[in-house]
């Protein structure tokens, strides 16, 4: 029996739970999975300030925290923490292995993934109503393909301590440790589902232990604030169960595998990966005993011909200010205010053409869907913006600021930030076009 | 809902549970009912049709939805429904996470008779 941990479902995810699994887990592999749209924007974006960074920011500390472990307890470490960065990000878990007196500690780099140079003009954008690049109108900033277990697979097989790569298929993270250990055809694809489905459930992290669940008095969650990282004890026969360490808090009950089971998955019966056409329609989900919940049935058919595509483009800045309201009249008072900053910054076209302004407190979230409900007597006006030019941005921090000053009665806790922006789409390209290699680095 | 009695109003949160995912600017809501005794009257009456009707200004594209009958399961998916996706949306919560909450907000009618309803 293989028995894989998750030690990060997203970029900024714990890092003390994931010690307790290095150290406690008995695990084969340890998977870090730090990817998101919203993420690998950031990561290129940091490249783009520094050639050298681009990779996960936590990455040294995450090795620092879990490799002597890991190393000493035999359990081999998957992650995605190349980011934008895979060459150097893989150099910085090499200091840090030396760093922790772990000579001889094995590297594997998983490249390829950066296809910029394969996209051209003409690509079209199939989740922006198909036009081309050239019709976003922006500079472009990276584009990455969602690699599979064909690229991961043989960093497996030089027998690395620790496999980095960029972007890659979430699930594929943990597919490849299950294929690689049990020996799988490329084309079993009801065996790639049935991994694809374990991947899938642990690649978030907590979401299956009782993270993004809890709803008090509905569904409450024990010890949530040292929730556990998931385990899945994986079959020969690709079947599972998902569990957690004893002592850990939060839980894992069918209706938590449930949620994380259709979590950002469209139709159940085609979910794409670069490995399979995963079908999670026919799923069974058993509860076995306390925090043990068996899934089995997945199952799949053949993988696409084509390969996903992020493709990020530089969108400037994103400028956000806020000052708040408290007490009574608080809602009048951020309302007036709110209607002043429309009509100054209404007076910027550079401003005006991309500007949102919310009420925290009155309707922020839900503003568009369904406007105001309810009062409040603690609102916040909040304005973002997003341009190219940076000075459009910090005169809508000034506009916000002076709201102090110039606005209705009691305004405080001014806050404003510019931050720089990434805009993504999604392309398509042939999987024949994608050449993925290893490069190895040894302590 | 002819031919089942009296019916009473209660939110879709008093027996159901949700979870938002994103995927570009398309959001997928899954929803699951505690009680699986539920499941017939919230497939028949939480239709896709009724999803999008609800959010017209927020969902300005196809929902479909997906029924994963053996686990008591919808899974609605919503086409151009987070204001732009992630890196493009000025909303704050730009991933759309609490778009679960704007299905569970939903009204939904149960029998007259049926158990209590867990207090939230």
């Amino acid at each position: 029996m293989l028995r894989l941990g998750c030690g990060a479902g997203f970029s900024s995810d714990r890092l003390g739970p994931a010690i307790d699994l290095a150290e406690k887990g008995r695990l084969d592999y340890l998977v870090f999975e730090t990817i998101g749209e919203r993420t690998l924007a950031f990561g290129h974006r940091d490249r783009k300030l520094d050639p050298k960074r681009g990779y996960n920011p936590q990455l040294a500390q995450r090795m620092r925290g879990v490799l002597k472990a890991t190393k000493a307890n035999g359990t081999r470490i998957v992650t995605n923490m190349g980011v934008a960065n895979v060459p150097d990000a893989a150099r910085v878990v090499i200091e840090v292995a030396r760093e922790l007196g772990l000579k001889g500690l094995k590297v594997a780099a998983v490249l390829g993934d950066e296809v910029t140079d394969l996209l051209t003009p003409d690509t079209r954008l199939f989740d922006y109503h198909d036009r081309k690049i050239s019709e976003v109108g922006l500079p472009l900033a990276g584009a990455n393909v969602y690699l599979g277990i064909d690229a991961i697979l043989p960093a497996l097989e030089t027998g690395a301590d620790v496999v980095i790569t960029g972007r890659v298929s979430d699930p594929s993270l943990f597919l490849s440790p299950i294929v690689h250990t049990y020996g799988w055809r490329r084309d079993d694809w009801a065996a790639l589902g049935r991994g694809t489905l374990v991947g899938h459930l642990m690649e978030c992290g907590m979401q299956i232990t009782g993270g993004y669940y809890a709803d008090p008095g509905k569904k409450d969650v024990p010890r949530l604030a040292d929730c556990g990282y998931p385990i899945a004890e994986v079959q020969p026969d690709g079947s599972a169960v998902i569990t957690k360490l004893d002592d850990a808090g939060g839980m894992v009950t069918p209706r938590t595998v449930k949620e994380q089971l259709l979590y950002e998955v469209h139709d159940p019966k085609r979910y794409l990966t670069p490995d399979v056409t995963a079908d999670f329609s026919a799923v069974q989900i058993k509860e076995e005993g306390r925090d043990r919940v068996r899934v089995a049935n997945g199952s799949g058919t053949a993988r696409p011909d084509t390969l996903k595509v992020t493709v990020g483009f530089d969108g400037g800045y994103l400028g956000e200010a806020g000052v708040s309201y408290a007490g009574p009249n608080s809602a009048a008072r951020a309302a007036l205010a709110a209607d002043i900053l429309r009509d100054r910054l209404g007076r910027h076209s550079e401003i005006a053409r991309n500007m949102r302004v919310d009420l925290i407190g009155l309707n922020a979230l839900h503003a568009t869907a369904h406007g105001v409900r309810h009062n409040a007597e603690d609102v916040r006006v909040r304005v973002a913006m997003r341009s190219a030019d940076r000075s459009a941005c910090e005169t809508m921090l000034w506009e916000v600021e002076a709201m102090l000053c110039c606005g209705p009665a009691g305004g405080g806790g001014y806050r404003g930030q510019i931050t720089p922006s990434v805009v993504t789409h999604s392309a398509l390209i042939e999987r024949e076009r994608v050449r993925p290699s290893v490069e190895v680095l040894v302590a | 809902m002819s031919g089942q009695g009296t019916m009473r109003r209660v939110k879709l949160h008093d027996i159901a549970h949700a979870r938002a995912g994103d995927k570009g600017n398309t959001s997928n809501v899954s929803v699951w009912v505690y009680d699986p005794g539920d499941y017939a009257l919230v497939k028949a009456q939480l239709t896709a049709e009724r999803v999008k009707s609800a959010y017209p200004n927020l969902l300005k594209g196809a929902v479909t939805r997906y029924e994963l009958d053996q686990l008591h399961g919808l899974n609605f998916v919503m086409l151009d429904a987070l204001e732009g996706g992630v890196n493009t949306s000025l909303g704050l919560d730009s991933h759309g996470k609490s778009w679960s909450f704007l299905i569970l907000d939903l009204d939904v009618e149960v029998p007259e008779n049926r158990g209590p309803i867990p207090a939230a």
